[in-house]
């Protein structure tokens, strides 16, 4: 089994975590955004297993496992606040809930 | 019987205390039994001490008792000890039965007050402030002594304090002495650092031997002694709040000028005379400023209209005349006339109350007159007074005591032809001032009625202090009238003798004899000029010179306009242009700083969520940046 070399494995996670970000900042629609954050999760257990497999070491496998978990929570959590969001402002806009304007 | 002396100035304490505390639920006649019976068995006690003294004095002439140890503060132990000598055996004497005297006479002078036991109350605390005072052991004693007194005149001056007056006055007064305190604080603090002791004795002894004559810190700490004695003996420039402390009740005037206050800066003096005389520069000080301040007193007594304002000056007048005595050297004679002032003094200012007393607070000597009739015992009484004030010759106890400081002032060899000179105005100035309030008064048309009359209460303590006034005298007379000199000698073992200079026996009953004539002829002008012919001395005031000299002293020389354009207006004038604190600056930059970050941080609080992404970005993209770089 060919290896894939170790940059390349954290230059595409790079790329996704950028993706993801870029696409945090930038989107208004809340259902995007929580997409997004789930490229970063992904991105960073990406960068996680190359860097286990890199050193031979169990590690990263199981710190992508964690995220899974972790994932899987946030997901729950935050279509939940998704939910709350649109009942509230009837809308998926996140720029519509500037209340807490100083 | 010494072992009792802590118990005279006590009492006066203890007689507070009660008042102070549960006083208010005491009947009148059990306040006043309290308030008088207290200062009363301390005037007891004090004459059956003295009796002790001259029958058998302690060894070496001083008793010393040492009731507790005040602090302990590695070598410098201030205890609580009472000090009698001669000096102090005076004063005691002296502030205890003429403030009996007193006492007893606001018993009744004061019946009809309101306030009659905090009355009591302050005149007790008052009286034991000043005993303490003289028989304090320590200077820091004695300063407690001093404070106390100066604490009991404002609330004795601003007794009747609803009236703003009144109330002004009193302040003026602690203001005023407090300039001179806070000098002799200095004072202590020099004399502390440098001798290592305050006990009045040790410090003598040690100045003596670390200190050689007109040594700069003598002369420094002589001076601030100096200045705190001139703020409490209310002499030049520190003598303007005794008019005003008129605005108390008249037996309180009494008591600050008779028997307590004023005397204190003379005690002071006179109990550190060593140190003076290690200054002599300061004692010639103390001269000159007597007999200036007699003279600019005594002139501005000439054109009062308010009888007890005539008091007051000739009150700083005859201080004046103490510290000329103290200044060339003659300490017994300063305290002669302390003691012969404060019988006299006393009795005036009684014998004003029963005037002031029964027209209802009327003292302008111009609306009464003819008072002779209504109120003989009074009128012959204050005439007693006015006739020892203005040392009529022979017969009364001030020309004794005057004549000596006349003598003194000349034949010291501190004094000279000029501070006599100055005397011997004052002497004319006197006589002529007393004897117009004498003549304004109870001379001439009635122009009012009294409807009060003094009763028993007020008419013993009249009686007394016109004996003593007459009498006291002959314990010291010069000598062709008998050459008695019991005080002098009493006094002799804690007060060295003036050093005369080279004058014969002859000089000194010419000059007797100029000071008698000058006192008569005092009295025979202002008969002249206030009784004979009016019309004299209107005339004098029209003419211009004599008008500017009317006004100059109706307004005592304009030292209370000067001190207000001075200190009063610039000081209005430096608060006002900082009303705006400018130490509040700093805070308020604080306080603008603070205001100014809020601002800018709470511009980055959008509220957009988007937005504190892109901080938690940065954030975390600036940590991870340091922590690889570094």
């Amino acid at each position: 089994m060919a290896s894939v070399p170790v940059e390349h494995g954290l230059l595409l996670a790079g790329i996704l975590f950028s993706i993801g970000l870029m696409g945090l900042l930038v989107r208004r629609n809340i259902l995007m955004m929580l997409l997004c954050v789930e490229i970063m999760l992904n991105a960073a257990g990406l960068a996680f297993v190359t860097a286990g497999a890199a050193l031979r070491k169990p590690d990263g496998q199981i710190m992508m496992i964690f995220i899974l978990t972790m994932a899987a929570a946030e997901v729950a959590v935050g279509l939940a606040l998704v939910i709350q969001f649109f009942h509230s402002f009837k809308t998926l806009d996140v720029d519509a809930a500037d209340k807490m304007r100083g | 019987m010494y072992d009792l002396l802590w118990l005279i100035p006590a009492l006066p304490f203890a007689g507070f205390v009660l008042l102070a505390t549960i006083g208010s639920r005491f009947p009148r006649s059990l306040t006043a039994a309290v308030g008088v019976g207290s200062v009363g068995a301390a005037a007891i006690l004090a004459v059956l001490t003295a009796g002790r003294f001259v029958v058998s004095p302690p060894p070496d002439d001083f008793f010393r008792q040492t009731l507790w140890t005040w602090i302990s503060l590695n070598g410098f132990t201030p205890e609580i000890a009472l000090y009698l000598d001669p000096i102090s055996l005076v004063m005691v004497l002296n502030v205890s039965i003429v403030g009996f005297l007193i006492h007893l006479y606001s018993a009744e002078f004061m019946a009809d007050d309101e306030s009659y036991c905090r009355f009591f109350a302050y005149m007790n605390l008052f009286l034991g402030s000043m005993l303490t005072l003289v028989l304090a052991d320590n200077l820091l004693l004695l300063y407690l002594g001093w404070e106390g007194v100066g604490l009991c005149s404002y609330l004795l001056i601003g007794f009747w304090y609803k009236e703003p007056v009144r109330a002004k006055a009193a302040v003026k007064a602690f203001l005023v002495t407090r300039v001179g305190d806070a000098a002799m604080a200095f004072g202590l603090f020099l004399i502390l650092a440098n001798l290592g002791t305050l006990q009045i004795q040790e410090l003598t002894e040690r100045a003596v031997l670390l200190w050689p004559v007109g040594s700069k810190l003598a002369v420094a700490a002589a001076g601030l002694l100096l200045i705190g004695a001139l703020g409490k003996s209310a002499q030049i420039p520190l003598h303007t709040w005794l008019p005003d402390a008129m605005a108390g009740p008249t037996p309180v005037s009494a008591l600050i000028h008779a028997a307590t206050m004023v005397t204190a800066g003379v005690y002071l003096i006179a109990r550190m005379h060593v140190l003076f005389t290690l200054a002599p520069m300061v004692q010639y000080a103390v001269a000159v400023i007597g007999c200036a301040t007699l003279l600019v007193a005594g002139f501005s007594a000439l054109a009062q209209s308010d009888i007890k304002r005539v008091l007051a000056y000739s009150t700083i007048s005859q201080i004046g005349y103490m510290f000329l005595a103290l200044g060339v050297g003659a300490w017994s004679a300063a305290l002669f006339h302390m003691v012969t002032h404060a019988c006299f003094k006393a009795l005036l200012f009684l014998a004003c109350g029963v005037i002031i007393l029964g027209l209802h607070h009327e003292q302008n000597m111009f609306k009464m007159g003819g008072l002779r009739r209504q109120i003989p015992f009074t009128f012959y009484t204050f005439l007693i007074g006015a006739a020892s004030l203005a040392a009529l010759p022979l017969v009364t106890a001030g020309f004794y005591s005057k004549d000596e400081i006349l003598w003194a002032s000349w034949s010291s060899t501190l004094g000279g032809p000029w501070l006599w000179l100055g005397g011997l105005i004052g002497a004319l100035l006197t006589s002529l001032y007393t004897f117009r309030m004498v003549f304004l008064t109870f001379y001439g048309k009635a122009k009012s009625r009294i409807d009060r009359f003094p009763g028993t209460a007020m008419m013993i303590p009249l009686a007394v202090l016109a004996l003593l006034s007459l009498g006291i005298g002959l314990i010291q007379t010069p000598g062709v009238l008998g050459n008695v000199a019991f005080f002098s000698g009493f006094l002799s073992a804690s007060l060295p003798a003036m050093t005369e200079g080279n004058v014969s026996a002859r000089f000194e009953n010419i000059l007797l004899v100029i000071s008698g004539v000058v006192s008569v002829s005092g009295i025979y002008l202002a008969y002249l000029f206030f009784l004979k012919k009016p019309g004299l001395a209107q005339a004098l005031t029209n003419n211009p010179l004599g008008a500017v000299l009317h006004r100059c002293s109706f307004a005592a020389c304009g030292f209370d306009r000067a001190y207000h354009w001075l200190f009063v207006k610039s000081f209005v004038r430096i608060a006002t242009w900082n009303r705006h604190d400018f130490t509040d600056l700093v805070y308020r930059g604080v306080a603008g700083f603070a205001q100014v970050c809020s601002i800018i941080l709470g511009a980055s609080q959008t509220g957009r969520v988007r937005h504190y992404a892109v901080g938690i970005v940065i954030g975390a993209v600036v940590t991870i940046a340091i922590m690889v770089l570094s």
